[in-house]
């Protein structure tokens, strides 16, 4: 260990500091997993076997110096209690009670209720399901001229079959050719973006090398989201501008207005490409699911779901707790990180049956890819719809998605996903 | 249990005390028989209480958000109102049980460095959980607390707490009061909130005029189901698409029934808070129960929450 790991670098030193800042409870099973290692993070399932086999709710990692809850009833009550699991201190390792901030904290993501209360309740009308209808129309033409796209550009050509990297070539684009419109950008620069996401999902986890290696980058990033979010950047007529109209009604502030547009631009995003290619690396997996989607176009919902449920493109956040609290005969510490992995609790035999499948006869409702209560993902109608759009083009066009290649993992400390996805489409 | 008794269970709440607040004000201290978390609320919130008569009522919650399975509401017994407060006076004891919907919230508490509330008569009751919050942030606040008579009027303890920051003022003792005199000049981020009946609330426009348009905030006690009576009698789900017809018993939603015939439709909170099982409604008169819609919306009966929401009418027509 060395001394500059506590220096005053905004992320936390992590494993090699780890004083137990405590008297270890014996009532709780410690195990010695690094979820931050990147074999874990490639490929997380079997430890997340570990950790809910474990004999208890809750388990330690003194990797960390955290608790953490797998299970599924234990993560849910975790989301949903936030009277005793702060999310103000921090949803990543961090403290924010002991440690700065890497940013000012988002109002809605790192905020708890009364100062969380204003900005959700505005971002939660402005993105609600019915005000997104107005988009349905723009949004399934986009994907429609993707789609087409693909299959008409000679260069993928192979015999019948159409190849392409659907990472880069689909999960990748659509997002960015609806969403940015959809905040009101204007001002070009979107390739910041990606770039930004996927730096503020591995800023939750500890100081390793997927942070690291973007601090020397990640500055004019920054810089270039803050210019993004004041009133005048934004064109009237979006959700940016929905924003700041609140804040002329003073339901929020006008301090608050464009933090509330950074977080569109933090959350907005990636969770959307990822989850895109959870459901085709699934829908690739599984051909038979794929003909059956086709033959029953109603269920695209069902299918995006259940695509979160087993690939949570979120699969970790932090809670802190505000008192001391018990969870089954263990007690936390006031004060205390504790580390929620949504994944896991997704695959959870105890709420699932052969929790592993990609099966479309399964509800999957109640699924934790988007969270529960006071923090579940503000912007889940958003992801349904950019999803569901491309789906629906996709199943028009497309009669059959096989692998052309094995797809390569991307490795973020929250995010589960795809770097590429080299697939082969039969058009139909 | 099947998953119908389990899940229609959850609109059930208990009553686990009642606490006499005044000579005509009691407060009921609602629970869930297994003490489960009851549903996210923020002040300003109420809910829609469905009286064992089948009446609908709303009340503002009035109690503690950091105590997550109880919820409060204090009732004031108005003997030439529609019977619903006379009901819960008089019929509704400890261990007696009421259904609800939402916690829906038309009057939120926005950002501001100074808060002026006013109560009239039993709207402190929304007021209670702003000023705990007020309190909470350490921000300025002032309460003028309006009643005819102090002897109904609840919660009158709030002035021996804040002397300095409460006003109580009974016309019967001491005829009207000027609330432009008694807002003044407040500070400039402030705002008022008001709760009370309608010719207080017809009053605060000009008795604001000098602030901000954007400064006042009221909530009316209004009844937009005043007439809608809850049955318990069995209707039946049309599914417009496939024209499937289900049977769904009294007092059931949606989603269960459809559940248990087999069909199910995408939910996530199960609590008519994240709006993810949202269906359109082709015909028939909805039972809303779901914290997302407002009173206007919920007028135009066109679409429903249908984990929490059920039906008033014979029968439902959905668009699945």
């Amino acid at each position: 260990m060395t001394t500059n790991a506590v220096s005053k670098c905004p992320f936390t030193g992590a494993p090699d500091l780890a004083p137990a800042s405590h008297e270890q409870q014996v009532d709780v099973p410690v195990l010695l997993e690094d979820p931050f290692e990147e074999s874990n993070l490639a490929d997380p399932h079997p430890m997340h076997k570990r950790l809910r086999d474990a004999d208890a709710d809750v388990v330690y990692l003194p990797a960390y110096d955290i608790y953490a809850v797998a299970r599924y009833e234990a993560v849910l009550d975790t989301l949903e209690n936030w009277q005793d699991y702060s999310s103000a201190a921090g949803v990543g390792l961090s403290n924010f009670n002991k440690e700065e901030p890497w940013r000012t904290p988002s109002l809605l993501l790192e905020a708890d209720p009364p100062k969380h209360d204003a900005p959700r309740a505005t971002l939660e009308k402005i993105l609600g399901a019915r005000q997104l209808r107005r988009f349905q129309t723009d949004w399934t033409n986009t994907a429609h001229r993707l789609v087409d796209g693909l299959l008409t550009n000679a260069q993928h050509q192979t015999a019948r079959a159409i190849e392409l990297d659907a990472v880069t070539e689909i999960s990748e684009v659509y997002p960015l050719s609806v969403f940015p419109d959809a905040v009101g950008l204007q001002q070009g620069g979107l390739d910041n973006l990606l770039p930004y996401g996927n730096f503020a999902f591995n800023a939750f986890g500890p100081r390793n090398r997927l942070v690291t290696d973007e601090l020397d980058t990640i500055g004019p990033v920054m810089e270039w989201v803050g210019q993004q979010c004041p009133r005048d950047a934004l064109n009237p007529d979006s959700f940016g501008g929905d924003i700041w109209r609140a804040a002329d009604q003073r339901n929020i502030t006008e301090e608050q207005a464009p933090l509330i547009v950074r977080s569109l631009l933090t959350a907005g995003v990636d969770t959307t490409v990822y989850g895109i290619s959870a459901v085709l690396y699934h829908l690739a997996s599984n051909p038979e699911q794929y003909a059956r989607l086709r033959e029953q176009p109603q269920l695209v919902r069902r299918v995006f779901e259940e695509a979160l449920r087993l690939e949570s493109p979120v699969q970790t956040f932090f809670r802190t707790t505000t008192r001391k609290v018990q969870i089954g005969d263990t007690t936390l510490p006031e004060n205390q990180k504790i580390l929620m992995f949504l994944g896991a609790a997704n695959r959870d035999p105890r709420r699932w049956d052969n929790a592993d499948d990609f099966d479309l006869d399964r509800d999957p409702s109640g699924h934790l890819a988007f969270g529960s209560g006071a923090h579940q993902c503000v912007g889940q109608h958003v992801a349904r719809l950019e999803a569901s759009c491309v789906l629906d083009a996709l199943i028009e066009r497309v009669e059959g998605i096989e692998f052309a290649a094995p797809p390569v993992r991307k490795i973020n400390n929250t995010l589960l996903g795809w770097h590429s996805l080299p697939l082969r489409f039969i058009p139909a | 249990m099947t998953a119908v008794d389990n899940a229609s269970n959850s609109d059930q709440l208990v009553v686990t005390q009642r606490l006499d607040r005044s000579t005509s004000v009691t407060e009921f201290v609602l629970e869930r028989r297994d003490r489960r978390r009851l549903p996210d609320w923020a002040p300003g919130a109420h809910i829609d209480v469905v009286l064992p008569s089948g009446k609908i009522r709303q009340y503002s919650l009035c109690g503690d958000r950091w105590a997550p399975h109880q919820y409060r509401i204090a009732v004031q017994r108005d003997d030439l109102g529609g019977g619903g407060s006379v009901e819960l006076h008089t019929e509704l004891k400890p261990g007696d049980t009421i259904s609800f919907g939402g916690p829906r919230n038309n009057f939120r508490l926005a950002p501001a460095q100074s808060y002026r509330f006013i109560a009239g008569g039993i709207g402190i009751s929304a007021l209670l959980p702003m000023i705990a919050q007020a309190n909470l942030l350490g921000l300025e606040w002032q309460l003028l607390y309006l009643g005819r008579n102090l002897e109904r009027m609840a919660y009158q303890e709030l002035q021996e707490r804040y002397p300095e920051r409460v006003t109580v003022h009974a016309s019967q003792n001491a005829g009207r009061i000027s609330i432009r005199e008694w807002l003044g000049s407040p500070p400039d981020d402030t705002m008022v909130y008001a709760c009370g009946p309608e010719s207080l609330l017809e009053a605060l426009p000009e008795a604001c005029s000098d602030l901000p348009e954007t400064t006042l905030r009221t909530e009316r006690f209004t009844n937009t189901m005043a007439d809608a009576i809850v049955s318990s009698e069995p209707y039946e789900i049309k599914l417009q698409r496939s024209g499937r017809v289900v049977e769904a018993p009294g007092n059931t939603s949606v989603v269960d029934v459809l559940a248990n015939a087999g069909v199910d439709v995408i939910t996530s909170c199960s609590q008519g808070v994240c709006g993810t099982c949202e269906v359109d409604v082709l015909a028939g008169e909805i039972d809303h129960r779901d914290a997302i819609l407002d009173d206007d919306e919920r007028a135009t009966n066109t679409c429903m929450f249908p984990c929490v929401s059920r039906s008033l009418s014979e029968r439902l027509v959905l668009d699945l």
